[in-house]
């Protein structure tokens, strides 16, 4: 029998991290940058909060830990890491108009290396005497639910038994897609990301834009991986656990078709593709399972090829997705 | 705000093309200040002497015969997939699935070296491979190459997905094929007959994929240099309202480039599975896809200037391995040296490509 109660919480805890990873991405997009860097930049963002806690933790009981610190080291580590990457990026290819697939993928590779080498380091180079990154303490502080969500029943299992980090993630698409079609600030971004010629002329400091809207996008990306690290995997840091997880968050983009709001189900719906193999009754048939796994991808492809079969105006990536802008170059 | 107008500390311009060896300076310099960079970083992770560590790469690389073809090996693998991408890429056509092509190659040789393997002689069933392989890494790249000329769908994004779909599709396979029953891997295939193992040097285990990838690179080369289709990607890659105007068919050119690209990536599937490791995994191709990209474009989109790419960007990867055994340190150090690399030789294109003046105490203008 499927079993909808556990299933429906389970694939929103795996789509929180792909849809703080698509809404940064989606603002990155926006604004004509096309990140391939977001795999390494969430891998960033979780060590970053790992190391943070993990020297905050280092000896200390949870009575002596201070909640509000414990939350907001890993936090703030998670947010200048990511910053940081944003922020290399923004320097490559638009302060020096670097190639973005080229400069993305070099992000990827050290964000990624960044994240294992200290996953696997961190120990060592700190001299404690741990036996693996284990941070109990912390995400007990981040898997706090509501004190009543246990005694709600269904609905509460269904909406309230998450780590404040899954709301905020909803919350962040949802003001990501207000700021996008209904402010100012997100018709110049969208104007920047469509034509930069345009805009330039307009009066819009494309480069002020696009630094903005990218460093933004890593901040909130790197979000997904303290996430990933401190909720769903309870505080545990295991190598290359995060796994294909960001290029999965840049699918979601595409299958939003760069719609934050949307974001937001459509999230819980890979979610609930990337674990609907252990759901599936397959017999003894393991192989099959390896086929499931497969759905996030195929539906995303489907998605791209309709929305530019279709061809309608509204459903079409950024058309500047991509290009560096030189105002001397026309 | 006051409202004077503000003369910008420097002025930026493209550059009309420099020479050849400034260019290369350029580059060295970028090269130089990055190991000094990895240096400086090596000694404050891990408080060991930066040359020592460079040393432990160099020793790695070429410290022994084996590993020194083990090194050539690697090479051989990477710029195979480099030379790939590497026409798509001149044609401005992003192909990013050069992971997903080269993976779909082996597991079609594979299918044939498992399948085929007590139906046919071993040369028949070595043809087949080579076909089969060629023709699914071909298949895999045309289906993108198909929308995006037909519909202008974004071939970056869809090439990436693509990747995934060929991973989960050897996991499939990875499974059904096992052998020993529940062990979840293929392992060697056919060790004993030996079936479907592409013929080597008796010298060399690795000479035989080093002499093929050395062959198809001097052939990409030709081929974009000094034939007509290398042209007419040059033209599209350009700009392709001109190809238009001059009456090449843009739609042709992308799916035929596309196929071909998809074909050499088969290729390098096939070389990994029958020749070197006689067995297929989901990491078989190891990253290599994404890693050519970076070749291909350090070198400029130049088959001659990429054996010289590879050759540094898998020194440092094999040399990565070797620090982390001598110094206890994670195997992923390597990856952040390469980053290093990477992002300062990504950023000298820009004083390759743009002249900077500065502007103050130059007058006012305009």
């Amino acid at each position: 029998m499927f079993d909808i109660v556990s299933f429906i919480p389970r694939a929103v805890v795996q789509g929180i991290p792909l849809l703080l990873g698509s809404t940064g991405e989606t603002l990155t997009e926006k604004s004509g940058n096309l990140n391939l860097g977001i795999p390494g930049i969430m891998y960033v963002g979780g060590i970053s909060g790992v190391i943070g806690s993990f020297y905050y933790e280092a000896g200390k009981t949870a009575q002596d830990m201070n909640t509000a610190l414990t939350i907001l080291i890993p936090l703030g580590c998670c947010l200048l890491g990511s910053l940081l990457m944003g922020l290399l990026y923004c320097f490559l290819t638009v302060t020096l108009r670097a190639n973005q697939n080229v400069t993305g993928l070099a992000l990827t590779t050290f964000g990624v290396g960044f994240g294992n080498f200290f996953g696997g380091s961190l120990i060592k180079l700190s001299g404690s005497s741990l036996p693996s990154i284990i941070m109990t303490n912390t995400s007990n502080v981040f898997r706090r639910t509501l004190p009543f969500a246990s005694k709600a029943g269904v609905f509460g299992k269904l909406f309230l038994n998450y780590g404040f980090l899954a709301y905020a993630a909803v919350a962040i698409a949802l003001a990501a897609a207000y700021v996008l079609n209904h402010t100012r600030t997100g018709l110049h971004l969208r104007a920047v990301g469509e034509s930069p010629t345009t805009a330039d002329a307009a009066g819009i400091n494309v480069s002020r834009y696009k630094y903005a809207a990218t460093c933004i996008g890593a901040m909130i990306a790197g979000l997904g991986g303290l996430y990933y690290v401190m909720d769903y995997a309870c505080g545990v840091w295991t190598n290359d656990a995060f796994g294909d997880r960001g290029w999965l968050a840049i699918a979601l983009v595409i299958f939003t078709i760069w719609r934050p709001n949307v974001g937001v189900l459509a999230s819980f719906l890979f979610g609930g593709l990337y674990i609907l193999h252990m759901y599936i009754p397959s017999g003894m048939n393991l192989a099959v399972k390896e086929l499931y796994k497969m759905a996030p991808y195929v539906v995303t492809i489907i998605v791209l090829v309709l929305s530019s079969m279709r061809n309608k105006r509204e459903n079409q990536p950024p058309a500047s997705l991509g290009l560096a802008y030189f105002r001397e170059e026309r | 705000m006051n409202n004077k107008t503000k003369t910008p500390l420097f002025h930026v311009s493209r550059r009309a093309a420099l020479p050849w060896y400034k260019t290369w300076a350029i580059r060295g310099a970028a090269l130089l200040l990055a190991l000094v960079l990895s240096g400086i970083i090596t000694s404050l992770v891990t408080g060991e002497d930066p040359f020592a560590v460079y040393g432990a790469i160099w020793k790695g690389s070429f410290g022994t015969t084996r590993k020194f073809w083990v090194l050539m090996q690697n090479i051989a693998m990477l710029l195979c997939v480099s030379l790939a991408v590497t026409p798509a890429f001149r044609m401005r056509c992003w192909n990013l699935g050069a992971e997903g092509q080269a993976l779909i190659g082996g597991l079609a040789s594979a299918a044939c070296m498992i399948t085929l393997a007590d139906k046919l002689p071993n040369w028949a069933v070595i043809l087949c491979m080579i076909v089969t392989s060629l023709l699914a890494g071909a298949i895999w790249a045309g289906i993108p190459a198909f929308f995006k000329a037909r519909f202008n769908t974004n071939e970056t994004l869809f090439t990436l997905m693509m990747n995934y779909v060929a991973t989960q599709l050897v996991a499939y396979y990875c499974v059904v094929w096992e052998s020993p029953k529940g062990s979840g891997t293929i392992g060697i295939i056919n060790p004993k007959t030996q079936i479907g193992w592409l013929p080597q040097f008796p010298s060399q285990k690795y000479l035989m994929n080093v002499v093929v990838v050395a062959v198809v690179c001097v052939l990409v080369y030709i081929y974009l240099n000094y034939s007509k289709h290398g042209y007419e990607i040059a033209v599209v890659g350009e700009s392709e309202r001109t190809a238009r105007y001059v009456g090449i068919k843009v739609e042709k050119v992308i799916i035929r480039t596309m196929l071909l690209s998809g074909a050499i990536c088969g290729l390098a599937g096939l070389l990994l599975v029958g020749s070197t490791n006689h067995t297929l995994t989901t990491t078989i191709v190891d990253g290599r896809g994404f890693t050519a990209v970076m070749v291909s474009w350090l070198a400029k989109f130049n088959p001659i200037w990429m054996i010289l790419t590879s050759f540094l960007l898998v020194i440092l990867g094999r040399g990565a391995g070797e620090i982390a055994t001598k110094f206890g340190l994670n195997r992923s150090f390597g990856d952040i040296l390469t980053g290093i690399i990477l992002f300062c030789i990504i950023g000298s294109e820009f004083f390759i490509n743009y002249e900077i003046k500065l502007t103050r105490g130059a007058g006012k203008e305009g």
